[in-house]
């Protein structure tokens, strides 16, 4: 479910006020945050956002198609081990040596 | 004789069902749609007449999306979010189950048919590298 839109978009009060000292001083800087819960707002587009995936930051750079979805659906948690390439990462080493 | 949105309703089945035959109508609209044209939902498809067809015809028109139209959005909206690279349009494009789902197992509807294992045959082709000389020291530090 989604949320109530009396409450309007969450975004934390901190990212939000750095976001628009940025716009107000016109500057390009990339912001690190921690914040993933945080909604994109329009006010967001442009801006390169740093999101930290629990691990590092991954750099996210803001389009306006974003507006509405949070920062951490574009910071993956997960790092995916294939399957397939395992038998590739054996042959390959013996392989090149 | 009763075609709309570009397809063949079954003239056996009743308004009410013949119409979710149209891609983007299920029960529901199908209701309403017949209630606006004030055509019985009981009634079956081959007793309309030309001009009940016809207000069945205008309403879907006018209020429903449906075929191409809604095929076309949804593909839209899939598109924008692998476009943007967010963790649902990932999930579309490697064919993963978008919503959560476990994917340790299940998740066969979105994944296809298993691919399985092959057994046979793979131990012979692993077998010639270890005698080459790069893969004997990786051997012994293990």
């Amino acid at each position: 479910m989604g949320r109530s839109i009396k409450k309007g978009p969450y975004v934390d009060e901190t990212l939000l006020e750095r976001v628009e000292e940025l716009n107000r001083s016109r500057q390009k800087k990339v912001l690190k945050t921690w914040s993933r819960r945080s909604t994109i707002l329009p006010e967001f587009v442009g801006h390169t956002l740093a999101v930290h995936n629990g691990k590092k930051f991954i750099p996210v750079y803001v389009t306006e198609n974003m507006v509405g979805h949070r920062l951490g659906e574009f910071a993956l948690t997960r790092t995916f081990r294939a399957h397939g390439s395992a038998e590739k990462a054996t042959t390959t080493p013996t392989g090149k040596a | 004789m009763a075609r709309i949105a570009g397809v063949d309703l079954p003239r056996e089945k009743r308004g009410e069902v013949a119409l979710t035959y149209i891609y983007g109508i299920g029960r529901s609209a199908a209701l309403r749609v017949l209630q606006q044209a004030r055509v019985d939902p009981n009634k079956h498809v081959k007793a309309w007449s030309e001009e009940e067809v016809g207000r069945i015809r205008d309403i879907i028109e006018r209020e429903q999306k449906v075929e191409g139209d809604l095929r076309r959005e949804i593909s839209m909206n899939v598109k924008r979010l692998m476009d943007i690279g967010c963790y649902r349009g990932i999930r579309h494009r490697k064919g993963l189950p978008v919503r959560g789902q476990r994917t340790h197992t299940n998740a066969r509807t979105r994944k296809g048919p298993r691919k399985g294992v092959m057994v046979k045959k793979k131990p012979v082709a692993a077998a010639p590298p270890p005698t080459a000389a790069a893969a004997a020291p990786k051997k012994a530090g293990a």
